[in-house]
Order: C-alpha cells, then sequence, then structure tokens
C-alpha cells in the first residue's frame, strides 16, 4: 500500500510572512504521528495543504497515494477529517449529519444506514440519534465529528486539535477511541499543543516552530536529546520540558 | 491569484449538496411555500384588482387582456427572481458563513467547485417551485389556459439560474448580512420595475428602455409572459441566449471568488 502521507520542502507564505518555511514529513503506516507547536507554528496550515484545502506556493504532497492538491478530491475519498473548529451540520440531528456525510463520498443511503449504529455506538452517541446538533454538548458534538470523520471507512484519519476546549473526561474518552482506531491499523496525524496528549498516542512526533520542523523523533528519545537534567527534582523530565525549551518560554499569540 | 480564476470543474457530485438542501427544506415545506407565495400574491391581488379596476377591462398595451392578467405573467418572473435572490444570498450566506456548512463538506471529497454548482441548482429549484405555485394560481383563476404556458417551466428554471448565479457573487463577497441590502436596493428593487413586470417597456424613456435591455428579468419577461398569453415569443433564442451568458458567466466568478474566500 502507498505511504499514508509524504510531505517534501512544503512552503506557505501569507502576505509577507512565511507561515509554512519548508517542511518534510512522512508518516508510516499504523503509526500515529504528531505536530506540535505553539499556536500559530505553523501546524494548520501544514494539514490545511495536506488535505488540498489550501493551495501551497511549493512543494510536493503525496496523500494515499495522490498528488495534492491536483488529486485531492480523490485522496479525500480515503481520509478522514477532524477539523480545528467543529462545522457539524446544525440543521440536522446526529444520525442525519453521518448520512448527509456520507452522501458527499458518493456512498449509497443503505451502505450508510447500515454504518450509521455502529458508528453512533463508537461516538458514545447512540440515545443522541434524533437530537439536533445545537443540542449536543461540546464533547457530544466532538465525538460525533470524530465519527463523522470515519463514515468512510478511512485508511487515513487527520485531526486538528482534536481535544481543545474539552474537559479531562471527554479529552480521555477521545484518546481511548483514537487508540482504539491505532489498534485496528488506521494511520493518524494529529496536531496537538497538550504533551500528555502527544506523549499518549504518538509513536513519532515533530516539533514545529516559526514555519519548521525543528526537532523530530520518539518522544521519549527527545526528552533524552534535550534534556540532560529534569528542571524539577520532584518529577522525572517530560514532552513539556523539551517542547518549552525548544520553543521558549513567551506567549505566542 | 490567478489559479482561482481558473474555470469551474462542474461535476454530478454537485448532487449531494443539492440533496443536503432538499432534505433541510422538507422538515418545513409548507411554512416556506405558504411564505414564497404570499408575498407576490398580496401584490398581484392588491395591484392587479385595485389598479387594474381603474382601467379598461382590455388594453392594447397589456397584450389585449386585463391589468391582472398583464401582472400575474411578470409576477411569476419577479417571484422567481426574488426566491433565486434571497436563497443565494441569505441563505448560502448563513451555510457559508454562520455554519460552516461548506467547509465540513469540503472535508468530504467534494471541491467547492461542486459546492457552488450545487448551492446554484438548489437555489434554481426553489426559485421555480414558487414560480410555478404562482403559474397553478393564474392557471386556477382561469388567466392561462394555453399549452404553452407549459413552456415557462423550463424558462422558469433558467430564470433562477440566471439570478441565482449573480447572487452566489455576492455571498462570496459579502462581508456580513448588511452587505445585501445593497445588492437588493440597487438591482433587485429597480430592475423590477425597468423590466416589464408592473407596465410595458415602451412606457419608459428611451434611454431607459436601452437600459432595461441588458437586465436579465426583462429577458425572462419577454419570454414568460407570450408562453403564459398562448403566443410564441418573439427572438426566443436571443432572450434565452442573454439567460445563459448571465448564468455561465456569473457562475465562474462566484467560484472564483468562492474559491479566493475559503481556500486561500
Amino acid at each position: 500500500m502507498a505511504t499514508p502521507l509524504e510531505v517534501i520542502d512544503l512552503r506557505k507564505r501569507y502576505g509577507g510572512r512565511e507561515v509554512v518555511a519548508g517542511v518534510s514529513f512522512a508518516l508510516q503506516k499504523g503509526e500515529c504521528f504528531g505536530l506540535l507547536g505553539p499556536n500559530g507554528a505553523g501546524k494548520t496550515t501544514t494539514l490545511r495543504c495536506c488535505l488540498g484545502l489550501t493551495v501551497p506556493d511549493s512543494g510536493s504532497i503525496t496523500m494515499v497515494g495522490e498528488p495534492v492538491p491536483q488529486r485531492a478530491r480523490e485522496a479525500r475519498l480515503r481520509v478522514g477529517i477532524v477539523p480545528q473548529f467543529d462545522n457539524l451540520d446544525p440543521d440536522f440531528s446526529a444520525a442525519e449529519n453521518l448520512l448527509v456525510f456520507g452522501r458527499y463520498f458518493g456512498l449509497d443511503d443503505a451502505t450508510i444506514r447500515t454504518r450509521i449504529p455502529r458508528l453512533l455506538e463508537f461516538a458514545g452517541l447512540t440515545s443522541k440519534a434524533a437530537v439536533k446538533i445545537p443540542q449536543l454538548s461540546g464533547g457530544m458534538k466532538r465525538r460525533l465529528t470524530l465519527a463523522r470523520a470515519l463514515v468512510n471507512d478511512p485508511d487515513l484519519l487527520v485531526l486538528d486539535e482534536p481535544t481543545t476546549g474539552l474537559d479531562p473526561q471527554a479529552r480521555r474518552l477521545i484518546w481511548d477511541r483514537l487508540q482504539g482506531l491505532l489498534a485496528e491499523g488506521k494511520t493518524i496525524l494529529l496536531t496537538t499543543h497538550f504533551m500528555e496528549e502527544a506523549e499518549r498516542l504518538c509513536q513519532r512526533l515533530a516539533i514545529m516552530d516559526e514555519g519548521r520542523i525543528i526537532a523530530e523523533g520518539l518522544p521519549q528519545t527527545l526528552i533524552a536529546q534535550h534534556i540532560s537534567v529534569s528542571p524539577s527534582s520532584l518529577r522525572p523530565a517530560n514532552l513539556e520540558d523539551v517542547f518549552l525549551k525548544l520553543t521558549g518560554h513567551e506567549l505566542r499569540d | 491569484m490567478t489559479a482561482n480564476f481558473a474555470p469551474p470543474i462542474l461535476s454530478w457530485r454537485a448532487i449531494a449538496v443539492w440533496r443536503r438542501n432538499l432534505l433541510v427544506w422538507r422538515k418545513r415545506s409548507i411554512p416556506t411555500i405558504l411564505g414564497n407565495l404570499a408575498d407576490p400574491m398580496i401584490y398581484m391581488f392588491g395591484l392587479g384588482y385595485g389598479l387594474g379596476g381603474l382601467l379598461p377591462a382590455a388594453l392594447p398595451a397589456f397584450g389585449g387582456g386585463s391589468y391582472i392578467a398583464f401582472l400575474a405573467t411578470g409576477t411569476v418572473c419577479a417571484s422567481t427572481m426574488n426566491t433565486a435572490s434571497f436563497e443565494a444570498l441569505y441563505a448560502a450566506f448563513s451555510r457559508m458563513h454562520d455554519q460552516k456548512t461548506w467547509e465540513g463538506i469540503i472535508n468530504a471529497p467534494m471541491a467547492l467547485d461542486d459546492v457552488v454548482f450545487g448551492e446554484l441548482l438548489w437555489a434554481a429549484a426553489k426559485a421555480s417551485l414558487s414560480g410555478i405555485a404562482i403559474l397553478i394560481v393564474i392557471w386556477a383563476l382561469g388567466l392561462t389556459s394555453s399549452p404553452l404556458a407549459l413552456w415557462a417551466i423550463p424558462v422558469i428554471f433558467l430564470t433562477g439560474l440566471a439570478f441565482a448565479a449573480p447572487g452566489l457573487i455576492f455571498t462570496a463577497l459579502a462581508p456580513s448580512y448588511d452587505f445585501f441590502m445593497y445588492y437588493f436596493t440597487l438591482f433587485i428593487t429597480p430592475m423590477t420595475f425597468l423590466s416589464g413586470v408592473f407596465f410595458p417597456l415602451d412606457r419608459l424613456p428611451e434611454g431607459m428602455q436601452m437600459l432595461s435591455q441588458v437586465l436579465p428579468l426583462t429577458h425572462a419577461v419577454a419570454l414568460i409572459r407570450p408562453l403564459l398569453f398562448g403566443q410564441v415569443p418573439e427572438l426566443p433564442l436571443l432572450h434565452v441566449g442573454v439567460l445563459i451568458v448571465i448564468t455561465v458567466f456569473c457562475h465562474w466568478i462566484a467560484v472564483a471568488l468562492t474559491r479566493r474566500r475559503l481556500l486561500s
């Protein structure tokens, strides 16, 4: 099977600022790859370019074997997307959202209807099937967005800050579901600025700052490479120490 | 960016967007139809009987029939125009801007071109429904009886397209709903008076008559009114051609501006 995603020397400029300044990385099948970085580091722009939602200035992208943006639509047939901000359809119930979204993939109604009960169960929303989106809590919406991204049974899942704004319970539930998907053999690309999330889920990660990848590797290797002595005598060094060391302590937004 | 202005790629995938809007519409179809019908009916009966009552029963200026028959045939066109415009402006803007529905759709294997094309077809379909609803009222009142009137149905759909497409341009440019006020006061309302809906075009000063020839509504009226009176329109291909050119050109610009707005 084709590499889930390969990005070579991606660049994107807005006005005078190069938001993505030569980013390269590749995903291996079945892994969870994390893109970490402070706000404004270029994570979301990188993802949007990968998905064919923003046209890059230069660089090459191949997603599930298809060149992007030229064949982005064909590539997205086999990709599930969880955007940073929910864009569930507020005119519909939870179940209708899955039906209508499945139609966008060209799936016939009978196929989608057999998948809906399983997807709702996955999201823990079986009892909310007929509830309209504005009546769902933030955590429920996030889970439904994740279920929606699975309606086409994708090979690759792309998640942009999947747990931002959620309480710890809701966050743990999402992590649990994502670990389940990895166990099924799905490949995941996610952006986050929760170090705990990255440590729990990601086999490999890249830290981005100012449009560039400034460190890449296994979480434990990154810690060993960059932190020789824990900044606190009360705990071992962790990924957050690496993150702050590499990206500084100043506010970024 | 010039890539945004590449021609729209038309695909049947757009039907999924059309079906999405149909599913929403079906939930509140009865009040919507009544709402679309009430406003043009008030004008048609109010002016048709009120003003028409002051006029002789048959006037050559009104095609030899009553004023209400003249007005009713124009109302079919004006109502189609209004419904297409409201759908392509307010309703489409709400889906694009407030609900982020379009952004959700392009997370699936749908291009933005499919979304705009689907919205165009939807607005024209919904406009057709309100045009045809008035057609049925006219027929029930006995104001039209010719089988030629059936030809008005595809022309109504084409009229819907020709108004949905420029509406989508404004939606792609609009910073907020307030912006649409300009579209209606500067474009739609004057056009209603300059296209022969309420009175024949030859009542207009000469300069205004020239202006009216470039307005899409004039061409819709020039096709639909004779058909409803049981006559073959003069220069039918010219009028159809103008409506098609407006649709194709404005749809292209609308797609380009929407790409610039959402894909940069």
